[in-house]
C-alpha cells in the first residue's frame, strides 16, 4: 500500500528546480552587479570631487599686484585690497603677506633665498553669492585707481573642471548602462537554454492549457528571484569594497580626488531590486517569444 | 489564471464536436502529410484511427488538440471554426480536449499525483476541490498505491496509465489518444481500452489512434482509417 496522505499532499513546482547551470548564472549576473554599483560609487564620488573643486573656486578671485616704482609691494598690495573691497559684488578683499606669496612659488624655487626677488603680492577676493563682481568690473576698479594688477577669476580652471567631471559623469553612466545591458543580455540568453532545457515541461504546460503569459510568469519569476539574490551578492560586495576604500582612505575617502563617503554605499541598496527587474524583464520577453514559436 | 472556461468566441451551435471541410496539413514546406480530410465526429462517439505507420494519424491528432494548423481546409472544434480563435483563447480551447501522448509526456520532476493534477491546477482550481477526485481517477486506473511515485520509477503500463488519469481528470468533452496500447501487452492493452469505453459511455467523445487491428476488430467501433494521409473509411470498420 503507499504511504501517500492525500491530506498532507502540497503541489510541487511547474518548473523543475533549480539545476547546476542556475549556479553559474547567479555568479555571472552578481559580478556584474558589483562592477555596476562599484561604478555607481565611482561616478557620485567623482561627482563630488568636480563639485567640491568648483565650489572651492567658484566665488573667488586672485589679483596679482604689481608695485609701482615709488611704492612698497605691501602698500600696493594693501591699496589694491582697499579698491577691490568698495567695488559692488565683493564681500572681501584680502592682502596675502609676503611669507604667503613667496611659499606659494616655493614648489618652483626651493628653498632659495627670494628676499632679492621682486615677487608679485597677492590680493584674494571673496565675491558675494548674489551679484557677484566680474573680472572685468574688478580691472576697471584697479585701473581707475592706477594699479598694475592682473586679474585671475579661475574662469579657465572652472570650465576644465567642468568639462572633466561631466565627461567621468557621462563615462561613468555609460559604463553603468553597459553592465545592465550586459546583464541583461545574459538573462535573456539563460532563459532561453532554461527553456530549452524545460521544453518538454513547456510544451506540457501549453498543451494542458495554460496560457502563454503563465508559462512566461514561471520563467520571470524563477529568473527575477534568482537575479535579486545575486543582485544582493553583487551589491553586498561592492559595499564592502566601498567601505574598504572609504577607510582606507582615511577621512577623505579613497584619496582627495575620489572622496567616497558612507552615504555613497546606501546608492547600491536598489541593485537587488534593479537587477530583479530587469531579469524579470528580459526572461519575460525571451519566454513569450520563444512560446509563440509554439503552435 | 482562470479566466472564462468557455471563452473560445461563438456558442457551440454545430451538433457535431469535431468537423472537417477538405483539410490538408504540411510541415514547413515538406509535402502534405494529411490530404483533403472530410468528416464529422457526433458528441459521445467512439472511433479508432487506425493507418499504417507515417498514414497521418499522430498528425491528424495533432491538428485536433492544436498542437498545428491545417495549411488548407476549416477546422470546426465545438462548432467554432478554429482559424478564428484568437491565440489567448486557445487554451480554453485546449481544456476541454484531453490527450493521452504516445510518448506520454510526463513530467519528470513530478510525482503521479501531481502530474494527474496538473490541469486542475492549471484552470486555476484549489487543492482542496480536487485533492480526493484526484486520488480517486488513480484508484480507478489501478495506480492507488503509486500515488507518490515518480515517473522515472513507474513501469511502462503504469505511464500508460497515469497518462490517461492526466488526460481525463477535468472531464474533457474530447479525449485523444495517440497509440495507448503501442507500449503494454495484449490484456494490458484490453484493460486500457475498456477504460476508454467506459469514459466513452460516461459522454466523452473518443478518438483513439492505433495500429492493432486485432484491437479494433474486438471493439467493433467505427473507424477513421487513414492510407498516404487520406480518409478511405470513416464510420464502418475497414
Amino acid at each position: 500500500m503507499s504511504d501517500f496522505d492525500i491530506g498532507r499532499w502540497r503541489p510541487a513546482p511547474f518548473l523543475p528546480e533549480a539545476d547546476s547551470r542556475d549556479g553559474s548564472l547567479t555568479f555571472v549576473v552578481a559580478t556584474l552587479c558589483f562592477l555596476a554599483c562599484l561604478t555607481l560609487i565611482a561616478v557620485l564620488a567623482t561627482n563630488r570631487a568636480a563639485r567640491d573643486w568648483t565650489s572651492q573656486l567658484d566665488g573667488q578671485a586672485t589679483i596679482i599686484v604689481r608695485p609701482k616704482a615709488n611704492e612698497t609691494p605691501d602698500g600696493a598690495a594693501a591699496r589694491a585690497a582697499e579698491t577691490l573691497a568698495g567695488v559692488p559684488g565683493v564681500a572681501e578683499a584680502r592682502a596675502l603677506e609676503k611669507e604667503k606669496a613667496e611659499a606659494l612659488i616655493a614648489p618652483w624655487l626651493g628653498a632659495a633665498d627670494l628676499s632679492d626677488l621682486p615677487v608679485p603680492r597677492l590680493v584674494a577676493v571673496q565675491l558675494t553669492k548674489t551679484a557677484p563682481a566680474d573680472a572685468i568690473a574688478l580691472d576697471r576698479a584697479l585701473k581707475a585707481q592706477g594699479l598694475d594688477a592682473v586679474v585671475d577669476d579661475h574662469s579657465v580652471w572652472m570650465a576644465d573642471i567642468q568639462h572633466a567631471a561631466q565627461v567621468a559623469r557621462w563615462v561613468g553612466m555609460a559604463v553603468f548602462g553597459l553592465i545592465a545591458t550586459a546583464a541583461a543580455a545574459v538573462v535573456a540568453f539563460a532563459t532561453r537554454a532554461g527553456l530549452a532545457a524545460r521544453r518538454e515541461v513547456v510544451e506540457v504546460l501549453h498543451l494542458s492549457g495554460a496560457e502563454d503569459g503563465f508559462i512566461a510568469g514561471l520563467f520571470q519569476l524563477r529568473f527575477a528571484k534568482m537575479a535579486a539574490i545575486a543582485g544582493l551578492f553583487g551589491a553586498g560586495a561592492a559595499a564592502i569594497m566601498g567601505a574598504i576604500l572609504r577607510l582606507a582612505g582615511g577621512g577623505q575617502g579613497l584619496t582627495p580626488v575620489l572622496p567616497i563617503t558612507w552615504l555613497d554605499l546606501l546608492a547600491v541598496l536598489p541593485a537587488p531590486l534593479a537587477a530583479g527587474a530587469v531579469a524579470a524583464l528580459a526572461a519575460r520577453l525571451t519566454a513569450q517569444a520563444m512560446i509563440r514559436d509554439l503552435a | 489564471m482562470s479566466r472564462n472556461p468557455n471563452a473560445t468566441g461563438a456558442p457551440d451551435a454545430d451538433p457535431a464536436v469535431v468537423r472537417f471541410d477538405d483539410v490538408s496539413m504540411r510541415y514547413g514546406r515538406a509535402p502534405e502529410i494529411l490530404k483533403d480530410l472530410t468528416f464529422t465526429l457526433a458528441p459521445g462517439s467512439f472511433h479508432f484511427v487506425t493507418g499504417a505507420s507515417g498514414a497521418g494519424k499522430t498528425s491528424l491528432l495533432k491538428l485536433l488538440f492544436l498542437a498545428a494548423k491545417p495549411s488548407k481546409g476549416l477546422m470546426h472544434l465545438f462548432g467554432q471554426d478554429v482559424s478564428t480563435v484568437a491565440r489567448e483563447d486557445q487554451p480554453f480551447l485546449r481544456r476541454r480536449i484531453g490527450v493521452v501522448y504516445q510518448e506520454f509526456k510526463l513530467l519528470e520532476h513530478m510525482s503521479a499525483f501531481d502530474n494527474t493534477a496538473l490541469p486542475l491546477r492549471i484552470e486555476g482550481r484549489k487543492p482542496d476541490s480536487y485533492r480526493n477526485d484526484v486520488a480517486e481517477l488513480l484508484a480507478w486506473v489501478g495506480l492507488k498505491h503509486r500515488m507518490h511515485a515518480m515517473p522515472a520509477t513507474l513501469a511502462g503500463g503504469e505511464k500508460q496509465r497515469l497518462a490517461i488519469a492526466r488526460a481525463v481528470v477535468n472531464r474533457p468533452e474530447i479525449l485523444l489518444a495517440d497509440e495507448p496500447t503501442g507500449n503494454v501487452d495484449p490484456e494490458m492493452g484490453l484493460r486500457i481500452l475498456k477504460l476508454f469505453v467506459e469514459l466513452n459511455r460516461l459522454g466523452t467523445t473518443v478518438l483513439f489512434a492505433t495500429h492493432d487491428e486485432d484491437l479494433v476488430a474486438r471493439s467493433g467501433m467505427p473507424v477513421l482509417h487513414l492510407e498516404n494521409g487520406r480518409l478511405t473509411a470513416h464510420g464502418a470498420r475497414p
